[in-house]
C-alpha cells in the first residue's frame, strides 16, 4: 500500500498523465454506476430498504459489545474457535500462529479487505509462508506486485493487454494474448491446483449474525468456497463491525449489497458458514484496529455502517479520475477516505480533501453513511489537528485575513483582476494549482461591488 | 487484560445511544404476480437456464441429451435421476475425489424469484464441495417451492440450525478482466434450474 511519500494529488497527477486510460476508467466506472440505478429501479422499495439497513446498523453499533458475545457465544456453540485481535499486528500473528500450529507454508485467500488493510500478506511473506490469492482481480494484482484499486473491482485499472502480459511472464500463456474468456480459462487451470493441494484457507465475512452464530461470504466465483471446503482448516476474518443482529436481516442487506456493487440482484454465492465440516477446524478472527476509536468519535462513527459495496467509488467524479492507487490505503474512494484518516491522521490527511463534496456517494450509499459530509468534517479536524500541508494553512491564513477586512477584500480584488488582464503569466504557470489542466478566466471589467456602487439609484 | 475484554470495553465505552430495530414486517408482504415467470426472466438474465417440466422422465431426458453418463462422471444426489449417473453419491471426507465431476444433479429446498437463487443446505449435497468443483451444476425443486423474495426466504429459514448453507444464482462467473463477463471463474460453467411440476 506505501507509494512512498506522495499525497493524492501527486498520486492522482501521475495516473492523468495518460488521458486515454482516465478517460476509459471513467466511463467503465460510471458504466457499474449506470447498472446499479437500473438495478436499484426495479424495486419500489428501496429507499425504505435503505432506511432499514441504516437503522439496523444504527442498532448494531449501539449495542456492539452485547452482540460480540453473543455472537461470540453462538459461534463456540457451533464448534468454531474464536480468537480477538485489537490491531493488525494481532490478527496477523494469530493468522501465523494457525499456520505453524498446522505446519504448513502455503494458504489460499480469498477476498478480504481486512486483510488489505492489516497487510498480512506481506507480514507472512516475511515468515516464508506462500499465499495465493483466489479472486481473479486479486490474483491479478498480486502477480503485478500491487495493492487491489477497487474493493469489489481489484484490478479495474489494468488493460486486459496488460493482464495477458502478466499471464505470460506468470502462467505461460503465449504472448500478446489478451481474450479474457481465455485468460479467465488459464486462472481457473491454475487456481483449481492450488484449491485442490492447500490444506489452510483463508477468507473475508462479509456478515456475522449474532442471533445464530454464523457468517455470510458473498462471492461471484466461488473462490471463498472452493478454498474453505477443501481445506482442513478455514480462517475466517473479520471487521467486528461486520455483525448484524439476527438472521432475518440478512434479507435486507443481500438485497442491497449486490445491487449497489455491480447492478446484480445477488452474487452468484452467498455462503452461510455455520458448523466446521466434520474434521475441519474453523477458525475466526474478529479484529478492531480502530473500529473501537472512531466508534467514540461521534461525527466518524457512522463510517462503521459500510458494508463494501463500492458504489461510492464507481460513482465518484473524483476517484473515477484519479484511480484507487492515488488514495494510498487499502480502501479507497471517499468511504476510504473518511475510515483512513482514524487510522493515521497524519498519513492520510490528504484523503479527506481529495473529493468535491458533490454528495453523489452519500446518494448512493446503501446504508445511508453521510459521506460527504464526514469529508467535510474530516478537513475541519485535520487543520484544527494541524495536519494539513503548510501551503495550504498559509494560504487560507491569507484568505481569513483578506475576508474579515472590506479593505483588503475590495484591494486584492482589483488585483487579481490586473493581474489576470495584465500580467497572465504570474497565475498561468505550475505554481498555481487552479492552473493544472485548465485556463484562467477572463476577469471581469469591475467587481460586482463596484457594479453596485455605479448602477445604485 | 485479554485483547477480548480490552476491545469488549472500549467499545463500551464508546458505543453511541442504544437505538431500536426498525420493524421489517412490510417488506415481508412484498411479492410478485407471476413468481415462476419472474424466477425464470431473472436466472436467465444472470446466465442460468430454467426448464419447467412435467416429471422426472422429462428431466432424465434432458440430462442425457447433454450429458452420456458413460463418458463423463455424472453425480446424482437426487435418487430419483440415479440412473441418468454415472454413479450415486458415497460419503467421503475428502472432496478431491470429486475433481473430475462434469454435472452434479442436485436437489434444492427453494428457490428465490426476485434474485433467481436456489437455497441448499450441506445435507442435500453429500459434502459442501459439490456445487462449487463440478463443471456443471444442476438443481431440481417444485414448482410450489418458490418465494417471491429474500425475506419471505428467510421467513422460511426460520431458525432452523445447519452446518453450512448456501443461495446459489447462476453459474460462478467474474468480469475483473476489463468488464467482460465470463462465466465459469472458479466454480461451474453453467447452472440449470429444474423447476418440477407439483
Amino acid at each position: 500500500m506505501e507509494v512512498g511519500t506522495k499525497d493524492h494529488a501527486e498520486l492522482a497527477e501521475i495516473f492523468n498523465k495518460d488521458e486515454e486510460r482516465v478517460n476509459w476508467h471513467d466511463e467503465t466506472l460510471w458504466w457499474i454506476r449506470a447498472k446499479r440505478d437500473k438495478s436499484v429501479h426495479q424495486l419500489p422499495e428501496w429507499e425504505a430498504l435503505r432506511e432499514a439497513a441504516s437503522n439496523v446498523k444504527f442498532n448494531v453499533l449501539s449495542h456492539l459489545n452485547t452482540y460480540l458475545e453473543q455472537f461470540e457465544a453462538a459461534a463456540k456453540a457451533n464448534g468454531v474457535i474464536v480468537h480477538w485481535a485489537a490491531d493488525a499486528k494481532e490478527h496477523n500473528e494469530i493468522v501465523h500462529g494457525l499456520l505453524k500450529e498446522n505446519k504448513v507454508t502455503q494458504m489460499v485467500k480469498s477476498k478480504s479487505m481486512l486483510t488489505e488493510e492489516c497487510h498480512l500478506n506481506e507480514y507472512l511473506a516475511t515468515h516464508g509462508i506462500e499465499v495465493i490469492d483466489s479472486d481473479l482481480g486479486e490474483r491479478i494484482v498480486q502477480l503485478a506486485g500491487e495493492p487491489p484499486s477497487h474493493i469489489v473491482l481489484p484490478c479495474i485499472h489494468k488493460k486486459k493487454e496488460e493482464i495477458g502480459d502478466l499471464f505470460h511472464m506468470y502462467l505461460g500463456t503465449p504472448s500478446n494474448m489478451a481474450d479474457p474468456q481465455f485468460l479467465t480459462e488459464t486462472a481457473r487451470g491454475s487456481l483449481r491446483e492450488t484449491f485442490l493441494t492447500r490444506k489452510v484457507a483463508l477468507t473475508g465475512v462479509n456478515f456475522a449474525i449474532a442471533e445464530t452464530g454464523e457468517f455470510v461470504v458473498c462471492t461471484n466465483e466461488g473462490n471463498a468456497d472452493m478454498g474453505a471446503h477443501l481445506a482442513d482448516v478455514h480462517i475466517a476474518c473479520m471487521g467486528i463491525e461486520k455483525l448484524i443482529p439476527k438472521r432475518e436481516h440478512l434479507g435486507i442487506f443481500l438485497r442491497l449489497l449486490t445491487r449497489s456493487a455491480t447492478g446484480q440482484p445477488i452474487t452468484t454465492y452467498s455462503s452461510h458458514f455455520g458448523k466446521p465440516r466434520e474434521g475441519q477446524q474453523m477458525h475466526l478472527v474478529l479484529v478492531d484496529n480502530g473500529r473501537s476509536v472512531q466508534l467514540g468519535r461521534k461525527d466518524f462513527r457512522n463510517s462503521l455502517k459500510c458494508i463494501r459495496c463500492g458504489a461510492c467509488m464507481n460513482t465518484c467524479p473524483v476517484y473515477r479520475r484519479s484511480g484507487g492507487h492515488s488514495y494510498h490505503t487499502a480502501v479507497a474512494g471517499p468511504i476510504g477516505s473518511i475510515l483512513a484518516p482514524n487510522l493515521d491522521m497524519k498519513k492520510y490527511a490528504d484523503l479527506p480533501f481529495a473529493s468535491t463534496l458533490c454528495g453523489s456517494c452519500s446518494n448512493v450509499c446503501p446504508v445511508k453513511i453521510d459521506i460527504h459530509d464526514q469529508l467535510y468534517k474530516w478537513r475541519q479536524v485535520l487543520v484544527k489537528e494541524g495536519y494539513a500541508p503548510t501551503g495550504k494553512k498559509i494560504a487560507m491564513q491569507v484568505m481569513a485575513t483578506t475576508l474579515a477586512s472590506p479593505t483588503l477584500y475590495h484591494a486584492a480584488g482589483k488585483m487579481g483582476r490586473a493581474t489576470i488582464k495584465y500580467a497572465p503569466f504570474a497565475v498561468n504557470n505550475k505554481l498555481n494549482a487552479w492552473y493544472k489542466e485548465r485556463e484562467m478566466p477572463a476577469p471581469p471589467k469591475e467587481s460586482f461591488g463596484e457594479w453596485y456602487a455605479k448602477n445604485k439609484k | 487484560m485479554s485483547s477480548r475484554d480490552k476491545i469488549l470495553a472500549a467499545v463500551a465505552q464508546n458505543k453511541p445511544e442504544a437505538m431500536p430495530l426498525p420493524h421489517i414486517a412490510p417488506f415481508k408482504e412484498i411479492g410478485y404476480t407471476d413468481v415462476i415467470g419472474q424466477y425464470e426472466t431473472v436466472l436467465t438474465a444472470i446466465g442460468g437456464k430454467v426448464h419447467r417440466v412435467n416429471n422426472w422422465d422429462e428431466i432424465k431426458t434432458i440430462v442425457k441429451e447433454k450429458y452420456n453418463a458413460q463418458n463423463v462422471r455424472v453425480l446424482s444426489l437426487v435418487p430419483e435421476l440415479d440412473d441418468v449417473a454415472t454413479s450415486a453419491y458415497e460419503i467421503n471426507p475428502a472432496a478431491h475425489h470429486l475433481a473430475d465431476v462434469e454435472l452434479a444433479l442436485i436437489k434444492a429446498h427453494f428457490g428465490v424469484a426476485e434474485n433467481g437463487s436456489v437455497w441448499v443446505t450441506e445435507e442435500l449435497l453429500g459434502h459442501r464441495a459439490v456445487p462449487f468443483i463440478c463443471q456443471h451444476l444442476a438443481a431440481v425443486i417444485t414448482s410450489s417451492n418458490l418465494v417471491d423474495t429474500m425475506h419471505r426466504a428467510y421467513m422460511r429459514i426460520g431458525l432452523e440450525t445447519y452446518g453450512w448453507g448456501a443461495f446459489i444464482a447462476g453459474p460462478s462467473k467474474t468480469a475483473d478482466i476489463e468488464q467482460s463477463l465470463v462465466l465459469g471463474a472458479h466454480g461451474p460453467r453453467s447452472m440449470t434450474v429444474f423447476v418440477l411440476q407439483d
